[in-house]
This record gives structure tokens, sequence and C-alpha cells, in this order.
């Protein structure tokens, strides 16, 4: 039998406003515990919320990049539940008529193929507190500084067919709030969270399988496993005989499985109705029209012009616009040196491996773009070979300046002085009288392949430093003229 | 149009209200004079008329988005039962 695995996704984005949705409290991340939690956050009696125009800036910027429609009047609605991060009793949000309505994005998968997406829509709503469970003698404590903190919440239609895919859309997500600057995007601080809506089905059958939805999945990594992981489980059930129970799940990344959240409490009913302490919100046609001339050059557009403008692969253009930091570093380094595939192949090279390694950022890159094109450029004028070039970069990367002041410094200038060439080649087939015999005797095909010997040899007498094709250059006539 | 018993504890259960066993025929019977009500309500008819979101014919102002509030935070600690490192304490809720 063979099984298809159907996954739609939830995505709930912090929008980086600094006050909250509802109150004048701020949003910033990291202050003691309830210091930004004000009285309307905290439900006290006799409050009223008033709406901030920035989040419907932003929700409305992400409608437009997302291809969606604007919901041009937005409602709330109260969506009640009981739980003591909570502290009105119901959470703020929106259901019939949403800031953002249906649209669709395209996403991009390993294997250099496409598929588009399909939104479902997204609303604006506020975020709960935290609650914290240890260390209270049996008691939990709450936190409401990130009470009233305005979300996005994007929901997807049941479009992916696989964890990869699910991965690929929520990067595809990620790229965009970052590229607007509407959310810093960070999942490890919980400024992005998702929930993912599972089942499966055997191939070809057309309904829809009992779904299960995986709570709170915290990063691009985990998200591909808890998908994998329930969608297996899943399939043993039905392999067996068994069906599937319409429930909420959570993933335990330690142990890497699922399991049922809630077990005995009656089935949710949230009882939604229209807030009546708001209005129903309403944008007009040339608020709209304006956001969207001022968008930002999205990740497609970047990557296509890329494409063109730079004569990138579609796959280095891809990589290196995801992060609209990378895409601007990338741009910087190209356009000083003037060597945009060079700049492209440092950036996903070795810059990447050392970013990786000492766990940064491209913002926190200790080379900068400047740095790194004046690198390129020595490449480029063959000052250094590629070889040392890796040597320089490493000392940039360590504080040790730019990259003349390296060169100049450690005395790494390529020598590209034929005389002195000639002197190591002559030196170097003199001192190897067995291989030149070989060579020799060579078939003129295997020739070329020799003559790596020799290069090594004279390589490692200059230090690295001697010009590579001037070597071969003059190795080639001076072994042909021993013929 | 009744509501039987085992519905009146539902929704007693999802608001969190305690309703004991002796006033539950009464609680019944109430809720389900409104829902009469609401079944005369529904025998109107609606076609072509879209919902209602607020009874007040007007949109909502938005607010800047600026921090207006100050950090008030030991005048709400002191009306909390219960209290710890600037935490409000509540009886363990885990999910």
């Amino acid at each position: 039998m063979e099984w298809e695995i159907v996954i739609g996704l939830e995505v709930h984005v912090q929008l980086a406003t600094q006050s909250k949705l509802f109150s004048g409290a701020s949003t910033q991340f990291g202050a003691a515990p309830n210091t930004q939690a004000c009285a309307i956050d905290l439900a006290m009696p006799g409050t009223l919320p008033v709406p901030n125009e920035e989040a419907f800036r932003f929700a409305t910027m992400f409608g437009l990049a997302m291809n969606a429609e604007i919901g041009k009047r937005s409602v709330f609605e109260r969506k009640n539940y009981f739980y003591p991060d909570l502290p009105k009793g119901y959470q703020t949000t929106q259901l019939a008529e949403p800031i953002v309505g249906p649209g669709k994005i395209e996403i991009h998968l390993e294997d250099g193929s496409s598929k588009t997406v399909r939104l479902h829509h997204a609303h604006l709503e506020e975020d709960a507190g935290k609650s914290l469970h240890e260390d209270f003698h049996g008691m939990s404590g709450i936190d409401l500084n990130r009470a009233g903190t305005p979300l996005i919440e994007i929901v997807s239609e049941p479009d992916m067919r696989s964890a990869a895919e699910a991965v690929a859309y929520l990067k595809k997500i990620h790229s965009i709030v970052t590229y607007l600057g509407i959310s810093d995007g960070d999942m490890s601080q919980g400024s992005m969270r998702c929930d993912a809506n599972v089942s499966v089905r055997l191939k070809g059958e057309e309904k829809l399988g009992t779904r299960t939805e995986l709570k709170n999945i915290n990063s691009f990594r985990f998200v591909e496993r808890a998908i994998k992981v329930e969608a297996e489980r899943q399939i043993d059930i039905l392999e067996d005989g068994g069906s599937i129970a319409q429930e909420t799940r959570l993933y335990d990344a330690d142990k890497n499985e699922t399991r049922s959240m809630r077990s005995k409490e009656v089935a949710n009913d949230y009882r939604y109705f229209p807030c009546p302490d708001l209005l129903p919100v309403v944008l007009t046609d040339d608020y709209v029209e304006k956001l969207r001339g001022e968008l930002p050059e999205l990740p497609d557009a970047k990557s296509a012009r890329f494409q063109s403008d730079y004569g990138l692969s579609a796959y280095d253009a891809e990589q290196l616009t995801q992060e609209r930091a990378l895409a601007d570093y990338f741009e910087t380094a190209a356009r000083s040196s003037g060597e945009a595939k060079l700049a492209a192949n440092w950036i996903t090279g070795e810059l990447a491996a050392l970013l990786n390694r000492e766990e940064l950022s491209i913002a926190q890159s200790p080379v900068s773009a400047e740095q790194l094109a004046g690198l390129i450029a020595r490449i480029k004028d063959n000052t250094i070979s590629s070889k040392i070039a890796k040597q320089v970069f490493e000392a940039i990367a360590n504080g040790e300046g730019d990259a003349d002041t390296v060169i100049e410094k450690r005395g790494l200038k390529q020598v590209s002085d034929t005389g002195a060439i000639e002197k190591m080649v002559d030196d170097v087939i003199a001192a190897s009288g067995a291989q030149v015999e070989n060579y020799r005797n060579a078939d003129e095909a295997k020739r070329p392949k020799m003559m790596g010997y020799f290069v090594g040899q004279i390589m490692k007498a200059s230090k690295g430093q001697a010009n590579p094709q001037l070597i071969n250059q003059i190795l080639k006539k001076k072994l042909d003229e021993l013929l | 149009m009744a509501v039987d018993e085992q519905t009146v504890e539902k929704l007693a259960e999802l608001a969190r209200i305690a309703i004991s066993e002796e006033t539950i025929e009464e609680v019944s019977s109430r809720l389900g004079d409104v829902l009469q009500l609401v079944d005369q309500l529904q025998s109107v008819n609606t076609e072509g008329v879209s919902p209602m979101a607020h009874p007040l014919d007007e949109v909502q102002v938005l607010r800047s988005d600026t921090v207006t509030e100050a950090d008030q935070r030991e005048d709400f600690l002191a009306l909390a039962p219960q209290t710890e490192e600037g935490l409000y304490l509540v009886p363990k809720v885990i999910d």
C-alpha cells in the first residue's frame, strides 16, 4: 500500500510592533515578569481595548506579499476558553471576517522543483501570557508580559504532501515576514510558532483522512521530524486495521514521538461571537494600494533578478535570497568586487561554513561584505591564488584587518615573477629524475595528469605563493623540451 | 424549546460556573425561554441581510503604535491572592 501524507500548517507570527495589539504596554522581549502587563492586558474591570494601527499595517503588508485578498472590513471576535495565562477568559481574534483572505505562494524544494501552496486566510489576534510550572510549591507562576502581543495566524490549505514541503513552506513564510520587517521571525524566542495538521490516505484516494493537530513545534528541524514520526504512527495504526482519533498531540523532541495532549476533556467549544468592545476595522482602497506600492523586493523577485543580473544559478540565487540580510551582503560583495559568481561561491562556501561553525548570523559575520569584496579583487588580479585566499579569509575573520593588510603583513603576495618561477621549476625537475623519466616514457594522453606531481612540488617550494597558471605554462614548456 | 440537563451541565463546565443539583431544573427552563425568543427571531426572513458585527454603525478608530503604559507591577501584584518573584501564582495547570 502506498500512503500519501497530507499536511496543513497554522503558523503564528509575532508582529514587531512597539506596543501591544490593544494596549500601550511594551512588547519588548526579556523584561522582568509582569512589568509589561498593564490594566488592559490583565483584564481589569472597566478597561477597553483600542487596536494598534501598526498591527493592521503589518498584517496588510503580509497579505499583499502572499498575493491574498485584503479584508478591507475586518471584525474581532471572542474565542472563549479558560486558562490562567489568558486573563479575560477569551482571546480576541478574528474568524468570519479576517484581515487577510485566500492567497497563494510558491515554495521551493531541495531538488529544485517548485510548488504552489494555497493560503486559506490569515487573521490578527492577541498572544497569551506564559505559565511556569517549576518551583512554586506545587503552584504555577504566571507572567503576562506576552499577553496582548499582536500575532498573525497564517492558515494554509492542506496542500503539502511531505515533511520537506512543510519545512519549505515554513521557510518561505519566515523569509517573507523578515523581508517585510514585520517580525524578527526568531523561532527560538517564540516569535514564530507552528502547529501542523497531519493526516494520511492511500495514494489516489480523494477523501482526506482523519487528522491530528501537532502543537507548538518550535524549529524547522522539529517540524520535519514531528510530521514524519506522526505520519508513521498513523500509517502503523491504519495498516493494523485501526482508526485515527481526531485529537491534539504534542511532539516530544527528546523521545522523537508524539503523544495525546487532551484525553478526557470536553471537546473544545470556543463559542465565538463578535467582540462588543470593538467596532469593525475598515481599510480604504487608497491605504491598501499605498502599502502595495511600498512593499520591498520579495525573495522570489530578488532570486529572479540575481539570476538575470548576476548570472547566478537558480540554486545559488535561491540560497542567497532566503534571508534579506544575506541577499544584501551578497549584493554589496558582488557590486564592489565586480565578480558576482566568485562572491556567491565564497558566501555559500567559506562564509557559510564559518558562520555555521561559530553559530553566527550573517549580521554578526566577522568578515564584512566589503572585506570579502576586497579579498575577491585580489584573487581576480592574481595577487593571491584561491588557495592562499582561504588563509587570508581566516585571517580577516580573526580580525587581522582587510585582505590587503593581511597579504602585506604575512607576505602572501603571489609570485608572478617568471624568472623566480623558472628557477623553482628547474630545481624541481633536477631533483626528480625518476618522475621525469616516467613522464618522458608515458603516453601523450597521460602526461597532463603526471604534471600534477611537479606542480605540487613547486607549490610546496613556493609555500603556495607561486602563480599556478604560470607554473603550468613554464613547467609544460620545460618538460616538453626534455622529450 | 427545552434544554436538557446534560446540555446545561456541559454549558456550565464550559463557562466554569457551578450549578447545583437543585437549581439545574430552573436553569434549564430559563435557558429554554431564551431559546424560544431566539426561535421567534429565527422566523424572520433575513435573506440578503449581512450579519451585524456591532449595533453602532461606526468604524473602529485605531491608535498609533507607541508605548504609553508605565510599569505598575507592584500595584497589580498587591491585588493578587498569591505572588512570588513578580509572578502571579495559581493552582498548578499543566496540559
